[in-house]
């Protein structure tokens, strides 16, 4: 399989990133093209492990070995075969992934991991190239209806699996466009929506029906979609953003970063974004809650937009530069990352808590007042650590609490669990017969690649559900083999 | 009900004991008058014999009842006549009348009522009745156990009808005792089993019964009358595996005796059955039918053979033809072999299947007697004639002591060849008249060439099948083909034209615990060969293998016409589709073929697959019936509606259905079936009677695969499709040779399987005869599994849906099988071990025992139970006392890396456990601790088959010698270490050759019987009497008695190893489909032991994938004391389960020699001790449940387990465990684990008395040297000396001939074993097998007695595997050895007269010197050292030598010439060789003469190394194709 010794003979190699003076400047991605000798000599240090913890790492279960065999021997297109296998949208895990399954990757115990990612874009990306990405519309159907609520990760990977099924799909989506936050949350630097468009497309051709501006509970009443669908999947993330209750919150100046970020995926887009209200960081001094991938999309973007300073905070303590004993190998380990965004700029600062933000006297966010704190999980303040910091711009990126509950959820009835999200059987269904949830909206905030992994087990569910129903399929297209 | 029977000592089967599972091996001989002089002295000299053999024999827990011994002779006459004399009745001429040994109940009416019905048959028959007597028999002389299942012994004197010829009386006799068997048998007559007839004849008597050599006389009183005479004597003495050998079972029968085993017993039984309807003969007439069953029920393997060879015999073939039918030579891989010869042999091939397996057979129909070796030659036998035409033959020379003078020849029995007395003619008539009579009978040539067809003579077809891509992936689909199947076992077969290879065992759950749809292939289990009889290499020993076989109908066995061999010759059995169009539309001779449907109606299930067998069996017998003969099952055409039947069932169904209907042999079943393409499928296929398969969707799959790409370059699907018939031939071969069977038309049939989880009631339907203990599932299942495949297949497919399913069986894969072992299970392990936190060690537990919930191995559905009386943990033994029992698995330094190794022995040595060398040596400087007081030494050496690094001092620096008989991931196979592996410190260790790889064989080549491992055990115990001796088994049907047997062979341990074991290399097929669970084997061998009550002095290991305290205290409670763990271990190590170990590219540093991998390696002792105590603790919590305070107590307990109610999954609820929990209702008294110590019974051994004489030597290394007079009862002289010499000195041992001892006569087996530096031992006369073995710097010289008149180099001198193993030390031996002299020598040097066949077989370093004649396959698998051959007939080149891996080259190097000159010198002055003399007085004749064998490995490792001189003039070398072909 591959080549048994690859991982003996190759580094493992990353494409280059552009340099910062450069990629600062425009919204396109940060990565060089990486040669295809290349991609397939990465893909050689692939052991083919007996257990291979990388695709349990991997919450799709990517048959992970399996392609990286097939790119080393180069037949991309049984590979993409494979990845589409357990995964709809690899264009998008292959950039925005955090990448569980190289950190459980075998070869990770002692030398750097195989660049499982960088090889699933490389599939990819290989296949739209070659125009192997073509809609598969199923050739029956089952006379059934299905209305998914939601068009991001989950809920597209859902409508995409229950088409293929044979069911008449239709996505709600209550933004203007199809996407979800891969639309609007992730900047354009790590996900151009060209991506995105061309995948939609093909949803389309396969006949998914797509309704943009319609917010189920809202401007589309529950009741309609309970008649019209035989079954309903809501898949409509957890939106609801975690807030920073310290004095001086109402300022001017302070937003959550779903507020800001979106904004500069519009203009991207080249939406008119009205003056008013609008969210820019340029000239000014920003300071950024949160140290995780939102915050440092927030950062990334708070550069291009030509910020006069950024500084992160971090209320946790600074991460050890490689894996903590404490996370052990196939573990995610809690260890220091530096993303793209971190090279382009910017102070990232652990420990510190903010305690209260002062404005000036139009009410704009003016300085903000912190102390650094002990860990968790009580984060004492520090005494005599106390500082301020003159601000300009505070973005919030410190994570999602839930769904939001603005009438969907309470009109449908479906119950909520501890911890604020849908509540599920093992079945995803959810309280309600016949509604069904996924995503975010059923495990809580979480990475795209469990969102896909989601929609694609509700979408199993939701079709077995549909099958128990008599005159399901029309089964007269079987074949004859012998 | 008492479970014994009250006589026979035969218990019935209960648990998982079955009488069928008895073994034996033996020693067998006889005494004859060449000219036919009866005299009273042949029966004495015969009984001496037997005594002299009493140690091939054994006793059981009552050191007074053997195993079985027995004579045959002649009528005496004189002593007849004189006491039915004064019986009252006057018995006629000698010849007028037959004497029957009767044997009969002891109860009197019983005893009444079987005389009354053998009466009336022999009136019936139109015989008369002369009279009974009584046979006075001595009780007080034999053992309690046999005395008190003695029966009552009578004789029985029949007189002949006037008129009637000798042998039509000789048949009526053979009607009436058959007869008088089954009509006994079916009698209502209570104890009816105890009746029995010895024999039964005009000419010949047996006297035999439950003794030891010794008592025969002392019972038989009348064997020491003056007046009981016989020009012949046969003589056998039983060693029985275990200690339920029957009065009935023992040898002689009624004309053979036999030393060996018949592997293919059950297929041969089968055959003989359903041929029975087509026997006809003119010598019987309608008797015929009143000798059927031809076989008699439950009979041994020899008893049935005994039987088979009557029929033939009786119907009028002769003793010497009848032998060469059913033990035919190895002739269709021998090109040498002569046309008309191998026409004889092929032109019986088409007549019936070989009964094959080791054999010594010794024959007689009391005017000839002779005996007969396997092709193999896997027995020994030695002869001598005396100049008084004496012979005198048996498995030892050395039993009758004959003065030199009287000798006029010694000789050994060889492979295939016969040694016949005919006292009528009375003279020895050789091999090669023997056969030119019998190739000469009729002109079996020409009727081959009229009547035989072949494939290439049949027309081509008109259409032939293609590959149809469009419905590849439905028809992949519903056969159950995976992504696996195509990538791991597919692709490799079809680009290199091998099996795939694997690693670290198997860890997916058995087939009937499986929730995935499996193949019925998956519920059976290869069996192998082990300790009972040697498996066969089928490369290096490829001469006696064949894959040729003849279908068509077979005719009447007992006729000789030219009809008989109109058969379809086909030289392997998997079929092109173009051959099997060709088969389809035969019409040639009375070859008629029609084609059967195997499908099912997928949505009625069980029903329907119920119907559809039951249509598919009437059409078979109707299609009989028309005369066709060649039957083609077929599932192509699988449809959205109809399902295949599984090919096996289908197969299975209709194979025993025409057994029963007794028309089985007339037709050939074929299988075109779209399930079969691994090994094992083809195997089991074959196993369950198909006589040829066309595995077309494997084909089209391949051709797919071609077509694809996806093979290496320049393989087209032609050529891919032939690399797969190859692989598989090649594996079928190989599975073959691990049951010990050389040819597929002798497997066919034969169901070496055992079924796991199949139940009774379809077993007994569809595989009559097949092991299947736990019950489980029935048809329903099997269609519901067919079904699911189906539905998958069926199922609407888009697009994006285009593959097969992932399978997961080899590797892990979310959504395919379940592994026990997978990533959350192995880091949570990991994670405990490096952490120290047992709370982490309890969730990697309760994974595991929560996976064995959800149902993965046998455990999994046990429950153990909670006592009523627990006791708190502190009263537990501590957990420091209970790691003691923990041993780590045999893993070689070789196969694992230095520091992985190390650690492991540190760990171990730390807490008390034992760790293990594995194969491959141990570095001496590990002997010695370490500054911080580490030892890494490893306290269990391992013996196994290649002896690698074997020497004295290894064996000394050990705790327990454990003798590897079989490994759990691939019984029944050898090893093989490739070059690259081999570096610098692993070749020392191995003393061999850097970069020159290195072949465990798969036999022990001085292990091919029970008798032959007893040895082993007592040379090992000899060598270092401190050690403890373990055997090491592994689980499979039958392994309880095989136990047992190690037990009575003096075993201190045996292990029962597991089928899921790890393996550094093995092909999958082995890794997953041969051996069974360690719960089966263990608890059989509990069982088995209690039964024989040999529990009590023998300890009891199991290992197998072993992980969780649960599972130790379920080996326990099932009958072990100890257990072994390696997997595990390595995880705590680091290791992740890639499964990449025989690749060399182990990322974590274990399983690798690569030394920039290995300084990866992290793993550390503490880690492993962590380990160990976590599970210590775990096994005390349970106890302290359980009620135990400690582990002795728990051993055995069985009924402290329970089958898990909740078993509600739809496979599993139909096992039943009470087989395994079962536990024979025995008194207190018998311990049920070890409590006493064996008897090596080592007092007797003569290396006492040498010891004593060395004293001086041994103390003051002064010079001492004795002269003595020595005989084949002192077995393994030197060995206990020279490991006392080692343990005072160390491996340099003592300066050259610090001690001399000079023996005179012959010596018994292991003479002069492991025998180190300073000592010689030089011997006149002769001696007997293993000479040599494992020397490690001792000398030996050996020649015939100086007052003899033989011709040394024409005379055997010593017996079969000399120097086996040896590192060091010299040999000279003046006449010929047997077979394989100088098997697996590393670094001995020898000079001999000459050799058997086989020679210098697998060695890799030495130098030996062959002065005379050759055997066949000289220098199979040798890899290093150099032989030196005097090829005076010229034919070494050609016929001698197995090329494969040496070139033959002449004598070049001026330096080399002198050194070989020396060597020859000084065997000229040390045995006083005249031949030596002679080749030295005329040297520049003889130097081109010799021909240097020189392998190839070494060759090539000696030229890189710069250290070679090249040859100029070389020798044209054959290739291997030239040499070895399958006709």
């Amino acid at each position: 399989m591959g080549k048994s010794t690859g991982f003996m003979e190759f580094p493992r190699e990353l494409p280059e990133r552009r340099p910062v003076v450069e990629r600062v400047n425009d919204w396109v991605e940060i990565y060089r093209s990486f040669p295809e000798e290349k991609q397939q000599q990465q893909a050689a240090r692939c052991m083919d492990c007996g257990v291979p913890f990388c695709h349990t790492g991997c919450p799709v279960n990517n048959l992970i070995p399996d392609w990286n065999d097939l790119v080393y021997r180069g037949r991309w297109k049984e590979a993409v075969r494979r990845l589409h296998a357990t995964n709809n949208f690899p264009e998008i895990t292959g950039r925005i992934c955090p990448a569980p399954c190289e950190a459980a990757c075998v070869l990770g115990i002692n030398a750097p991991p195989v660049t499982i990612k960088q090889i699933e874009k490389n599939i990819i990306d290989h296949a739209y190239e070659e125009g192997w990405v073509h809609p598969e519309p199923p050739s029956f159907s089952t006379g059934k209806r299905v209305a998914v609520v939601g068009s991001g990760p989950a809920g597209l990977a859902a409508a995409q699996q229950l088409r293929r099924a044979g069911h008449a799909v239709t996505v709600f989506e209550k933004a203007d466009r199809i996407g979800g936050l891969m639309r609007y949350g992730i900047p354009n630097f790590k996900l151009e929506k060209t991506i995105l468009d061309r995948r939609l497309e093909q949803m389309q051709l396969e006949g998914v029906t797509f309704v943009t501006g319609a917010h189920v509970g809202q401007n589309v009443p529950v009741e309609d979609l309970q008649r019209d669908f035989d079954a309903i999947l809501l898949a409509g993330g957890a939106e609801q953003p975690r807030d920073l209750n310290v004095p001086g919150r109402e300022l001017k100046g302070i937003h959550f970063a779903m507020e800001f970020l979106p904004q500069q995926n519009r203009r991207c887009e080249g939406d008119a974004v009205s003056e008013v209200g609008a969210i820019l960081a340029n000239g000014k001094r920003v300071v950024i809650i949160g140290g995780g991938d939102t915050g440092a999309d927030c950062l990334g973007t708070s550069h291009r937009q030509k910020a006069l300073s950024v500084e992160q905070f971090e209320i946790m303590p600074v991460p050890p530069s490689t894996r903590s004993p404490l996370t052990p190998w196939p573990l995610w380990p809690m260890q220091l990352r530096t993303e793209g965004a971190h090279e382009e700029g910017g102070k990232r600062n652990w420990s510190l808590a903010t305690t209260k933000f002062v404005g000036d006297e139009y009410g704009n966010v003016k300085q903000l007042h912190g102390v650094q704190v002990g860990p968790p999980p009580k984060f004492e303040p520090q005494p005599g650590t106390e500082f301020v910091l003159e601000v300009d711009l505070v973005l919030l990126a410190m994570g999602f609490s839930g769904p939001v509950r603005n009438g969907m959820l309470e009109k449908l009835g479906v119950a909520i669990d501890a911890r604020g999200n849908v509540a599920t059987s093992n079945g995803y269904m959810t309280t309600v017969e016949g509604v069904f949830a996924a995503g975010d909206m059923r495990r809580g905030q979480s990475l795209v690649v469990w969102a896909i992994s989601e929609g694609r087990k509700a979408a199993a569910a939701v079709d077995e559900y549909l099958r128990a129903v008599p005159n399901a399929r029309d089964a007269s297209l079987v074949g004859v083999a012998g | 009900m008492s479970k014994f029977h009250a006589v026979s000592a035969v218990p019935s089967a209960q648990g998982l004991y079955h009488p069928s599972h008895e073994h034996d091996a033996c020693g067998i001989g006889f005494v004859a008058s060449v000219r036919g002089e009866r005299s009273h002295d042949i029966i004495l000299k015969g009984i001496e014999v037997l005594i002299n053999l009493t140690h091939r024999g054994a006793c059981g827990c009552d050191a007074e009842t053997g195993d079985g011994a027995g004579i045959l002779i002649q009528i005496p006459h004189r002593f007849f006549a004189r006491e039915c004399a004064e019986l009252g009745f006057k018995l006629p001429e000698p010849g007028a009348y037959a004497a029957g040994m009767v044997f009969l109940p002891v109860e009197k009416l019983n005893r009444l009522q079987c005389e009354g019905i053998f009466e009336q048959i022999i009136r019936e028959e139109g015989l008369t009745i002369l009279g009974w007597r009584d046979t006075p028999c001595n009780g007080n002389a034999i053992g309690r156990v046999a005395r008190a299942s003695q029966p009552y012994i009578q004789q029985i004197f029949i007189g002949k009808p006037d008129g009637m010829d000798e042998d039509a009386f000789e048949r009526k006799l053979y009607v009436v005792r058959k007869l008088a068997e089954q009509k006994i048998a079916n009698s209502s007559i209570e104890d009816k089993e105890i009746f029995y007839i010895p024999s039964l004849s005009s000419r010949t008597i047996i006297y035999k019964g439950l003794l030891l050599a010794p008592q025969i006389a002392s019972f038989y009183g009348e064997l020491s009358d003056p007046e009981v005479d016989s020009a012949l004597c046969l003589v056998h003495q039983r060693f029985s595996t275990n200690t339920f050998p029957s009065w009935r079972l023992a040898h002689p029968f009624r004309y053979v005796a036999h030393n060996g085993e018949i592997n293919t017993l059950r297929g041969n039984v089968n055959w003989m059955h359903a041929r029975q309807s087509i026997l006809e003969s003119p010598a019987f007439g309608p008797d015929i039918e009143k000798l059927f069953p031809i076989v008699e029920d439950g009979s041994s393997d020899s008893s049935a053979f005994d039987n088979a060879v009557e029929l033939l015999f009786q119907s009028g073939r002769s003793m010497p033809h009848v032998l060469a039918m059913l033990i035919p030579e190895a002739w269709a891989g021998n090109p040498h072999m002569k046309p008309e010869k191998r026409a004889f042999y092929e032109y019986h091939a088409s007549l019936m299947e070989p009964w094959d397996g080791p054999a010594a057979i010794a024959f007689t129909d009391g005017r000839v007697i002779g005996a007969t070796l396997d092709r193999n030659g896997l027995r020994p036998g030695r002869y001598v004639v005396t100049k008084d035409d004496i012979v005198v033959l048996a498995s030892e020379a050395g039993v009758l002591d004959i003065p030199a003078a009287n000798v006029k020849k010694k000789g050994r029995l060889q492979p295939g060849k016969m040694f016949l007395v005919d006292t009528v003619q009375q003279r020895i008539i050789s091999d090669k008249e023997i056969k030119q009579q019998l190739v000469s009978r009729q002109p079996y040539e020409e009727w081959l060439q009229e009547k035989q067809i072949t494939l290439d003579q049949l027309p081509e077809p008109s259409r032939v099948y293609g590959a149809n891509p469009d419905t590849l992936l439905r028809r992949q689909r519903a056969f159950g083909y995976s992504e696996e199947d195509m990538k791991m076992i597919l692709e490799p077969m079809a680009s290199k034209g091998e099996e795939p290879i694997g690693s670290m065992g198997t860890d997916t759950p058995l087939a009937c615990l499986s929730d995935r749809p499996q193949m019925l292939f998956s519920y059976f289990k290869q069996l192998f060969a082990q300790v009972t009889n040697p498996p066969i290499d089928a490369i290096r020993e490829e001469m006696v293998m064949s894959l040729s076989s003849f279908i068509g109908s077979e005719r009447n066995i007992l006729a000789e016409t030219s009809q008989n061999c109109h058969t379809l010759k086909l030289p392997h059995a998997i079929l092109t589709n173009r051959e099997l169009e060709k088969l389809r539309r035969i019409s040639t001779g009375d070859l008629l073929a029609t084609t059967l449907p195997t499908h099912f109606r997928s949505e009625d299930g069980e029903a329907g697959l119920k119907r559809a067998l039951d249509e598919l069996c009437q059409r078979a017998s109707l299609a009989v019936r028309s005369g066709y003969t060649l039957l083609i099952l077929s599932d192509r055409g699988v449809d959205k509606q109809y399902a295949p039947i599984p090919s096996l069932l289908a197969l299975a169904a209709v194979h025993y259905l025409l057994v029963r209907e007794e028309t089985r042999t007339q037709v050939a079943l074929i299988l075109e079936s779209g399930e079969p393409r691994e090994v094992m499928h083809f195997a089991l296929l074959i196993g369950f009677g198909a006589s040829a398969i066309n595995p077309y969707l494997a084909f089209d799959s391949i051709r797919d695969l071609a077509h694809r790409g996806y093979l290496a370059n320049g393989i087209t699907p032609d050529t891919a499709v032939k690399n797969f018939i190859k692989a598989v031939n090649k594996g079928l071969l190989k599975t073959f040779s691990k049951m010990g069977i050389s040819t597929l038309q002798s497997y066919r049939g034969a169901q070496v399987f055992e079924a796991i989880g199949l139940n009774r009631n379809l077993v007994e339907t569809y595989f009559q005869g097949t092991a299947s203990r736990i019950e489980g599932v029935g048809l329903d299942v099997l269609a519901r599994e067919a079904q699911m495949k189906h539905e998958y297949a069926f199922a609407p497919l888009n697009d994006s849906e285009t593959d097969l399913d992932v399978g997961g069986a080899y590797h892990f894969r979310v959504g395919g099988e379940e592994h026990l072992l997978n990533p959350l299970t192995i880091s949570k392990l990991q994670h405990a071990v490096q952490q120290s936190n047992p709370k982490t060690f309890k969730e990697y537990t309760d994974l595991i025992d929560e996976q064995n919930r959800n149902m993965c191995t046998l455990r999994s559905l046990m429950k153990i139970k909670e006592s009523k009386t627990p006791v708190a943990l502190e009263e537990v033994e501590p957990a420091k006392e209970i790691v003691k029992r923990f041993t780590t698995g045999a893993m070689s330094f070789g196969s694992i890396s230095k520091e992985a190794h190390e650690t492991l022995a540190i760990a171990m040595n730390r807490i008390g456990g034992m760790s293990n060398t594995g194969e491959g040596g141990e570095d001496a400087r590990r002997f010695t601790p370490d500054t911080n007081g580490d030892l890494r030494r490893s306290a269990v050496k391992q013996i196994a088959s290649g002896r690698f690094g074997v020497t004295t001092n290894y064996l000394m620096n050990a705790d327990e010698l454990q003798i590897k008989m079989a490994q759990g991931a691939k019984p029944g196979e050898g090893g093989q270490l490739p070059g690259y592996k081999v570096d610098e410190v692993i070749a020392r260790l191995r003393h061999s050759i850097p970069g020159v790889g290195l072949i465990s064989p798969p036999p022990h080549h001085d292990i091919y019987s029970i008798e032959d491992l007893a040895q082993l055990i007592y040379d090992l115990k000899n060598v270092n009497p401190r050690a403890r001796i373990a055997v090491k088994l592994v689980s499979e049907v039958g392994v309880g008695t095989v136990a047992a047997g190690v037990s009575k062979a003096h075993a201190d341990v045996v292990l029962i190893s597991g089928d899921s074991g790890g393996t550094g290399a093995a092909p999958l097929s082995s890794i997953k489909h041969a051996g069974i669970p360690w719960e089966l084997g263990l608890a059989e061998t509990q069982q088995v032991l209690l039964l024989n009550d040999l529990r009590s002095r023998i300890r009891v290991q199991t290992d197998g994938k072993l992980q969780t305290g649960r599972d130790v205290v379920i080996a326990a409670l099932l009958g072990a004391e100890e257990f072994g763990f390696a997997t595990a271990p390595l995880i705590t190590m680091g290791c992740i389960m890639i499964r990449k170990c025989h690749l060399n590219t182990c990322p974590v540093g274990i399983a690798t020699q690569d030394p920039e991998l290995r300084k990866r390696f992290q793993g550390q002792p503490e880690h492993v001790i962590n380990f160990f105590f976590f599970l210590a603790e775990q096994v005390r919590e349970h106890m302290a449940k359980l009620g135990f305070r400690t582990v002795d107590e728990m051993v055995g307990r069985v009924d402290m387990l329970e089958t898990h109610l909740a078993v509600d999954h739809w496979k599993a609820k139909g096992i039943d465990l009470s087989s395994i929990l079962y536990s024979p209702p025995l008194p207190g008294r018998v311990a049920r684990h070890c409590v006493q110590k064996q008897d090596h019974g080592l007092e007797q051994a003569l290396d006492h008395h040498l010891m004593k004489l060395a004293q001086p030597a041994l103390e003051h290394q002064q010079s001492v040297e004795f002269s003595m007079p020595i005989r084949n009862i002192h077995r393994t002289v030197g060995a206990m000396l020279g490991g006392e010499v080692v343990r005072r000195y160390g491996p340099a041992g003592l300066p050259e001939e610090t001690i001399r001892f000079n023996f005179q006569g012959s010596a018994g087996q292991s003479f002069g074993a492991f025998l180190p530096n300073g000592v010689t031992l030089t011997l006149e006369g002769e001696a007997n097998d293993y000479v040599g073995k494992g020397l490690s710097g001792g000398r030996i010289v050996v020649f015939p007695p100086r007052n003899s008149s033989f011709q040394p180099e024409e005379s055997i001198l010593a017996g079969n595997v000399i120097l086996y193993g040896a590192t060091s030390g010299e040999v000279f031996l003046n006449g010929i050895a047997g077979e394989r002299f100088a098997v697996r020598n590393s670094g001995a040097t020898a000079v001999v007269e000459g050799v058997g066949d086989h020679g210098c077989e697998y060695m890799t370093n030495g130098r030996v010197v062959v002065l005379g004649a050759c055997g066949r396959n000289f220098a199979a698998g040798m890899n290093g050292g150099i032989a030196y051959v005097y090829d005076e007939r010229g034919d070494f080149m050609q016929k001698r030598c197995n090329p494969a891996s040496v070139d033959l080259e002449p004598l070049i190097d001026e330096r080399e010439i002198e050194e070989l000159q020396t060597l020859i010198t000084r065997h000229r002055d040390l045995t006083g060789s005249p031949r030596a003399g002679w080749i030295l007085a005329n040297w520049n004749e003889s130097l081109p003469k010799f021909i240097k064998v020189f392998p190839q490995e070494y060759k090539r490792v000696l030229r890189e190394r710069g250290e070679m001189v090249i040859p100029t003039g070389e020798l044209p070398t054959l290739t291997i194709a030239e040499q070895v072909q399958h006709g």
